[in-house]
């Protein structure tokens, strides 16, 4: 117990710690301090005009064309382009759409095993390649988004900020972090599998390749596609305590300092603070949960001569540490990142309620850019209640809320639920996911809710039991990815044009303040009322089922 | 139309930026600083590779320490977890047989991390607990005093992180090279 608490100290502290001086570069980033370095960036693209939200949204839907039609064609072809050592065939191309859709939208959702599926050029210019650019959409929505709110005339220039994004953030960090990992034992090698003998004289094959590259980018930049096929939990990609503490807190810090720079953008650095504070409180909540319920031991080695003192240890790594698998598990998915420390599916039943349950919230700082404006979106349902519980007409930061704003924002809010649950009854009720299933009876129906939930967070994570390659899955999920990546990058930025045609008012003393311990009460009791309740049901028949009726 | 021209311009200047300099200067970072870690830790024996420090391989005779069960059966091309739910009669069944073969009893039962997979499949290390459980079996296949295999196994044994992660684990492949060392 005492270093379950000190380890998560060290690295949610320690996050939030650095997320401040982040978040303040990034606020000078975007704010177009660093004259030069823009001016270099603006000339690469052709000049970077000033836009509005409709240009800055057909940027962003242009270049995420490019990113999806550029990496299709590498995915489709890799068994004829070179830096194959390993001699991959081509793959189906439902899952080359999946893998594509997965990665191209943040979300890193693997239908396979990149060891003996995609080829070194394939992971390199393909997926890494998009584990920057995706990541980089994201901060710079998040950006365009905080200075319409701010009242700027424009939202800036897509094509800028995605560099200043690539260049300025995620290539740095990505940087420090592979030399880290590569320090600890990721293999970094162009060379093929590793053939070896042995002690018992047996041939193992050993898979390898350029994966210290790959893992940096994969954990900051909120993707979490693993190089090989278990993530996270492979020795080759997560080998030692050290490279595990690196990794998870890789996973938060962009998230929390993107809260901070939001701030900085809007100049209320203590209305980001509430929002801050919002977000700390339910992922501590979600930790502390899935450690106390990771710490049963495995329900089915009782009766069995087996020591049980330890908590279940299926699907963990010894090397990591206990606290991993829960702690990971918790903020892998409230960040939207879902690489894994550990194997979801083999957590106890209520523990994986906890990653569902974070993909729901899918904003306790959520993905790179993507989870402050997911969180934007609750702000203004928190900010509207506020405004009809005491009578006025509701304004966030002098933008007053009319239908037109609300209606958006109920748009994107519910199309989280509708996706997830639509998906999940529709694959529950058909061969399409119950001949898929690993596990039986609740468990599996556990399975698909997550597979849905995770495509819908733009996650990423499984219950990796289910057998989710096959055409229905690959399409359905790829669908679902797309939208859930786009609904609520536009609709937001819809919602802060509509803000930025009208004009501002002044904020008056009937403004409810959004800097207060009111407002952060208001904004959680939306959130788990909006986020989680909706969702209440399906846990019922799910993990709460499971383990009403099997755990003693 | 506009967007795309910049965003062919976009495209070219990331992937020369975050694909080929990011990677050819990690990889010349790992290759010039730490180029046996870079190559996926292999260890040679006599100038043969024999297998990687950090990733699990097969071991069922009784005169070597045994991993953790595999349910990639330490392919390690296609690792993978069970993906087995800790309720399910399958994880039950498995570890029943797991059991078995250790032929463990409920005045001497197994330690967990020998019964429960691990999440890759690869996981190169058993607690300290479980190679001292072993440690019999290992001492009589070869004839060895079981107080100095469990000297081995201690000598062998680390604390993963520290503080944080206190409890002390052993390195399986490592540990049964320092078996054979001990024969020569």
């Amino acid at each position: 117990m005492f270093e379950t608490i000190l380890t998560t100290i060290l690295i949610i502290g320690g996050a939030a710690l650095l997320s401040w001086p982040l978040g303040r570069y990034m606020g000078a980033l975007f704010g177009g301090h660093f004259v030069r370095a823009d001016g270099v960036m603006a000339r690469i693209t052709g000049g970077a005009p000033e836009q509005g939200w409709k240009a800055y949204a057909l940027a962003l839907l242009a270049f995420n064309a490019v990113m999806f039609a550029f990496v299709f064609a590498l995915l489709a072809f890799q068994h004829a382009l070179p830096l194959n050592p390993d001699g991959q065939s081509a793959a189906s191309l439902d899952l080359v759409f999946n893998t594509t859709a997965s990665f191209v939208t943040n979300t890193n959702l693997q239908h396979y095993s990149g060891e003996s599926t995609w080829s070194y050029l394939a992971q390199l210019a393909g997926l890494m390649w998009l584990q920057f650019v995706s990541a980089a959409t994201g901060i710079a929505a998040l950006a365009a988004l905080a200075r319409g709110i701010a009242g700027r005339p424009g939202m800036g220039n897509f094509f800028l900020d995605v560099q200043r994004a690539s260049f300025g953030v995620l290539l740095p960090l990505a940087l420090l972090l592979a030399g880290a990992l590569a320090l600890s034992g990721v293999p970094m090698t162009f060379s093929g599998a590793a053939e070896v003998t042995t002690l018992e004289g047996a041939a193992q094959t050993i898979a390898r390749g350029p994966a210290a590259a790959f893992v940096a980018i994969k954990q900051l930049g909120t993707n979490g596609g693993g190089f090989f096929g278990p993530n996270s939990t492979h020795p080759l990609e997560n080998p030692d305590f050290l490279s595990n503490l690196l990794s998870m807190f890789a996973i938060i810090v962009i998230p929390m300092a993107c809260v901070w720079m939001f701030g900085r953008i809007i100049g209320r650095m203590r209305h980001a603070g509430v929002i801050f504070g919002v977000m700390l409180a339910l992922l501590l909540l979600k930790i502390g949960l899935a450690v106390e319920f990771e710490s049963a031991p495995t329900q089915a080695f009782t009766g069995l001569a087996v020591m049980q003192e330890v908590g279940n240890l299926e699907g963990k790594e010894l090397r990591l540490g206990a606290v991993t698998g829960p702690l990971w598990a918790a903020v892998t998915t409230a960040t939207s990142n879902g690489s894994v420390g550990a194997m979801h599916d083999s957590l106890n039943p209520l523990t994986g309620l906890v990653p569902m349950a974070g993909m729901w919230l899918n904003e306790t700082f959520g993905g790179a850019g993507v989870g402050m404006i997911n969180m934007v979106l609750y702000i203004v349902v928190a900010v509207f209640v506020s405004g009809m519980l005491v009578g006025r007409t509701p304004d966030y930061l002098g933008h007053k809320l009319e239908g037109r704003e609300m209606r958006l924002a109920v748009l994107a809010l519910i199309s989280h639920p509708v996706l997830i649950l639509g998906g999940t009854a529709l694959f529950a009720a058909t061969a399409w996911g119950r001949d898929t299933i690993a596990n039986t009876g609740a468990h599996g129906f556990s399975e698909i809710l997550y597979e849905f939930s995770s495509a819908a967070a733009n996650n990423g994570s499984g219950f990796e039991g289910l057998g989710d390659n096959t055409v229905p899955w690959n399409i359905a999920t790829g669908l679902v990815m797309l939208i859930a990546r786009f609904l609520p990058i536009l609709v937001p930025l819809a919602i802060v044009g509509s803000f930025m045609a009208k004009r501002r008012g002044a904020e008056s003393a009937g403004t409810l303040s959004v800097e207060g311990a009111t407002f952060g009460a208001m904004l959680m009791i939306v959130i788990v009322i909006f986020g989680a309740l909706t969702f209440f049901p399906a846990a019922t028949l799910g993990p709460i089922a499971e383990h009403t009726s099997l755990m003693r | 139309m506009q967007y795309l021209l910049p965003s062919l311009r976009l495209w070219l200047v990331t992937m020369l930026v975050c694909v080929v300099g990011y990677t050819a200067l990690v990889l010349g970072f790992a290759q010039g600083f730490t180029p046996a870690r870079a190559n996926g830790s292999l260890i040679e024996v006599d100038g043969r590779a024999i297998g990687s420090a950090l990733v699990a391989q097969q071991f069922t005779t009784p005169g070597y320490f045994w991993p953790r069960p595999s349910a990639a059966g330490y392919y390690a091309m296609g690792a993978m977890g069970s993906n087995l739910s800790p309720t399910s009669e399958a994880l039950t069944e498995r570890a029943a047989e797991t059991v078995a073969r250790y032929g463990a009893t409920s005045s001497a039962p197994l330690p967990a991390d020998l019964v429960a997979a691990s999440g890759g499949g690869l996981d190169p290390h058993i607690s300290l607990a479980g190679a001292l459980y072993q440690a019999p079996r290992v001492a009589a296949a070869r004839g060895l005093q079981e107080s100095a295999v469990r000297q081995l196994a201690s000598d062998a044994a680390i604390a993963p992180g520290g503080v944080f992660a206190p409890d002390p684990i052993v390195n399986v492949l490592e540990l049964n090279l320092a078996l054979d060392r001990i024969e020569e």
